[in-house]
């Protein structure tokens, strides 16, 4: 397991997003009412950009001319491609749900006291980050 | 008889069973279409993309390529087609979301990003520029000439002229005969375009002889005609009516293709302008064989009424026709899309093609679902479009 | 080994002519059919001397005996199928009555003559409301399996304009046939009026997978999950290409009809039965066997004379299958499918 930085906590406010390179690999860190996910930048199906596309919510119907229930505003995210759903909290996809999964990865929430040595700092810290102690960092956690 | 056709999986006969599928996730129904692992192609041939769209980054630049009356006509009436066939687009201009260029205007107007997100990105050897700027759905049609023209000046202009990787199309107002062979004659000889492009949704099928001047033309110049997924004409979009949903405008593209195709074939065309070429893009291609398959059957029987039609029409459908590869259809199972290649026959007339900036692009290393071996990967990727365009 | 015993998904009864139907129209529409210049729908979809028509030795609107003759061989029941087109027939009133006196008919002639018959209801669908009180009238009928609708119509077959039309069937334990042909006034293609024949009768094929789709993604499966509808003399070999296309677009497109909820193919191959002529089989039996392993072919295809129009040769399909494919296909599959 490696551990990387990605950003500060307030960079990335509620339904907002940053996608960011670390260990060669392209992920977005999505905000969803103050819980943090990251989901790899792209969609198994072929291969878009996935984490640049609209979050929205998943609209469901019993029947036509039926009430239109729109569920999950904000946490829904649809490919910039072709429009394939994907729950951003599980990475699962809806088409699919079996067998269709991107690629999610543990995130979770450090203050700088909580840094352990061996954490590897992803490119974000490479590059500007400042390390201080009163503001809290997103840590993305990558397999190997 | 050998051959067998083997037990699928169960299906359940009669009324499906109501579930509790009401929402996401946990309760989200587990589907029969299982999606394997995408695989993956090598891009290791040259890479030809027939179909990428380009607009007017604004309707001042379209202005700007007008004669003056025009310009006044245009700022005064706008564009004026054959409305009452709106089904709004799932995304904004049909466009993939990451493809509009930082400054507003719309995806495909904006040549360096088009090359950086296409061109550069996946080392696309030439490009085809297909505009669907609306020049031959015009009910004026002397408009519609003025615009068509306009088009082909800016093409030649703002992008053929900067990019050498790009080729570009005729715009025509395709439903005077007469209009588009005068435009298909002051560019037929331009190194730079490579068919005369027309829509889907014509206001009559194409095989109707007010659409032939046109035709002899294209003959004349020896480029083929193209045919674009889209359009609307005035009348319902199915033979049964008007959909209601997007879904059944963009998924039932290919029963136009087959209204045009056996138009083309019955109406006597390939007889009249036997050098005549035909590229069918953005429909897809699954559909065809069995298309060609109805149609021998009905030639066998109904023949007599069209004697001009002298060969069976599957043998003039592989010799008159090219047909881009996008959107590809996803068989259930790997083993299904070669036996469609098989069925099809058409090693040598399929085209790859993007379909960039739209939202149902395909890319070049993912766009088939099954690995092919080389020689195929060689053709459909590059060499028939080399070869069918003379690049 | 002998055929099993066959259930004939689609025997055609036609009107000789508009007399035919004077004992059963009430006096005004009597009066009004003697009087005016009507002379019956005026739907040209089936020319009655064009080749397709009628096999050698058959007429183009074969009496009972005929049928009795010709098509009911190892047949242990024939569906009849009257393409008598009242939808084209712009006074609704009138297409109503007409409607009632061919069902009329229907029962005079042909169900209680001979009980190896069923038969379809003939309604005026583009007044789904009286549509409905057609189907209502002869619900009851132990004749009468299935509402009969023209592939072409004034709109899609999944709007939700034709709902009465469903309840009024499923209510009744009666499935819908779509059927080859139809005049809604509208061109046949989406774009425009071909010149001949021969493209109208090819192409009716796209249209039939215009239905298919509206049906599915217009969610009337949705709606009336007991609908169970029959394809009637479409082809059969477009299906898996179709079944593709439309899966693949509802991946992308599910939120712009989110009461679709499975992949398009699953409704297909659970409400839809498509009969086997015209078989349009490919030259190559190895591509047809391709064709029916793709979409499931065994659980979905019912066996159909089209007596009397003119087609290839069935066996080239019948041939590729096992025994226990042939039984369904044969008669199995009709059986649950009509309830018989």
């Amino acid at each position: 397991m490696a551990k990387h930085i990605v950003a500060t906590v307030d960079e990335i406010p509620p339904g907002e997003r940053k996608v960011v390179e670390v260990g060669g690999r392209s992920i977005g860190v999505f905000n969803i009412k103050g819980e943090f996910y990251a989901l790899r930048n792209i969609c198994p199906h072929q291969g878009g950009p996935l984490c640049e596309g609209r979050l929205t919510g998943f609209v469901m119907a019993d029947k036509p001319g039926g009430e239109y229930r729109y569920e999950r505003r904000g946490e829904i995210l649809r490919c910039p491609w072709h429009g394939w759903e994907y729950d951003v909290t599980t990475g699962q996809s809806w088409v699919d749900p079996a067998s269709v999964r991107t690629r999610s990865y543990d995130v979770e929430i450090a203050t700088a006291e909580d840094l352990p040595s061996t954490y590897q700092p992803g490119p974000y810290t490479a590059e500007t980050f400042e390390v201080s102690v009163d503001q809290e960092y997103v840590i993305v956690e990558l397999p190997g | 008889m050998t051959a067998q056709f083997g037990s699928t999986a169960s299906v359940e006969s009669g009324p499906v069973t109501k579930d509790q599928t009401n929402g996401h996730g946990a309760n989200s129904p587990v589907s029969s279409v299982q999606q394997a692992p995408r695989y993956r192609a090598p891009l290791d041939t040259a890479i030809i993309d027939t179909d990428i769209h380009i607009y007017f980054p604004t309707q001042d630049a379209l202005r700007s390529y007008l004669d003056e009356s025009w310009q006044d006509y245009h700022r005064t009436f706008g564009q004026r087609g054959f409305d009452g066939s709106h089904y709004p687009r799932a995304m904004p201009n049909a466009a993939r979301h990451d493809a509009w260029p930082d400054d507003g205007t719309p995806p495909g107007s904006n040549l360096p990003l088009l090359q950086k997100q296409l061109l550069d990105e996946w080392n696309i050897e030439v490009g085809v520029l297909n505009p669907l700027v609306g020049a031959g759905e015009q009910r004026n049609l002397a408009f519609g000439a003025a615009f068509a023209r306009a088009t082909n000046e800016w093409q030649v202009a703002e992008w053929l002229d900067p990019e050498p990787r790009l080729r570009a199309s005729i715009i025509v107002p395709w439903e005077d005969g007469e209009l588009s062979a005068a435009e298909i004659d002051r560019w037929g000889s331009h190194p730079g375009f490579v068919h005369a492009l027309l829509i889907a949704r014509t206001k009559e099928p194409l095989g109707r002889r007010k659409y032939w001047p046109m035709y002899e033309a294209a003959c004349r110049h020896d480029i083929p005609i193209a045919i674009h997924f889209g359009g609307a004409a005035g009348v319902p979009i199915t033979g049964s009516g008007y959909p209601n949903h997007y879904i059944e405008d963009h998924g039932g593209m290919p029963q136009t293709f087959q209204a045009q195709v056996i138009s083309l074939i019955f109406e006597g065309v390939l007889q009249q302008f036997p050098t005549l070429k035909f590229v069918l893009i953005e429909g897809g291609f699954a559909w065809i064989p069995p298309m060609l398959w109805r149609m021998d059957s009905a030639w066998r029987k109904l023949g007599s009424e069209v004697p001009h039609v002298t060969e069976p029409p599957s043998q003039l459908f592989r010799r008159h026709f090219w047909v881009s590869t996008q959107p590809m259809e996803e068989p259930f199972k790997p083993d299904q899309f070669r036996q469609l290649l098989g069925q099809l026959d058409l090693d040598d007339r399929l085209l790859f093609a993007t379909d960039y900036p739209h939202w149902d692009f395909d890319a070049p290393d993912r766009a088939f679902p099954v690995p092919l071996d080389k020689e195929r990967r060689r053709k459909f990727m590059a060499e028939n479009a080399r070869a069918l365009y003379k690049l | 080994m002998p055929d099993p015993t066959r259930i004939d998904c689609d025997i055609h009864n036609e009107i000789p002519n508009l007399e035919t139907l004077y004992p059963y129209l009430p006096d005004h529409w009597l009066d009004y059919c003697r009087e005016s210049a009507f002379n019956g729908p005026d739907a040209a979809d089936y020319p009655e001397s064009v080749p397709t028509t009628a096999r050698e030795g058959s007429s183009a609107k074969p009496d009972l005996a005929e049928v009795q003759n010709c098509a009911m061989q190892d047949v242990e029941i024939g569906i009849l199928n009257c393409a008598y087109r009242v939808q084209s027939v712009r006074n609704e009133d009138l297409a109503a009555s007409l409607a009632t006196a061919v069902n009329q008919w229907q029962v005079e002639h042909w169900l209680e003559k001979e009980p190896r018959l069923r038969a379809s209801i003939v309604v005026p669908s583009h007044n789904p409301a009286l549509a409905a009180k057609e189907i209502e009238r002869w619900g009851d009928h132990p004749g009468f399996v299935q509402v009969i609708l023209p592939v072409r119509a004034e709109a899609p077959y999944g709007n939700r304009r034709y709902d009465p039309i469903y309840s009024a069937a499923v209510k009744r334990g009666l499935a819908i046939g779509i059927h080859y042909g139809g005049a809604p006034g509208h061109p046949p293609t989406p774009t425009g009026w071909p010149s001949y024949f021969i493209e109208d009768y090819a192409g009716m094929a796209q249209i039939f997978q215009s239905q298919v789709i509206s049906l599915v993604c217009e969610g009337a499966f949705e709606r009336f999950p007991a609908l169970r509808v029959a394809l009637i003399e479409g082809g059969f070999t477009w299906l898996p290409s179709l079944m593709w296309r439309i899966d693949k677009e509802w991946k992308g497109l599910r939120h712009n009809t989110p009461y679709v909820r499975r992949p398009p193919s699953e409704y297909m191959r659970a409400h839809l039965r498509l009969t086997i002529q015209p078989l349009d089989a490919p030259p190559n039996p190895l591509h047809l066997a391709q064709i029916l392993d793709q979409c499931g072919a065994e659980d979905l295809l019912l066996y159909a004379s089209d007596y009397p129009h003119c087609h290839d040769d069935q066996d080239i399909l019948l041939d590729l299958l096992t025994a226990d494919q042939r039984e369904k296909i044969c008669s199995a599959n009709a059986r649950a499918f009509y309830r018989l």
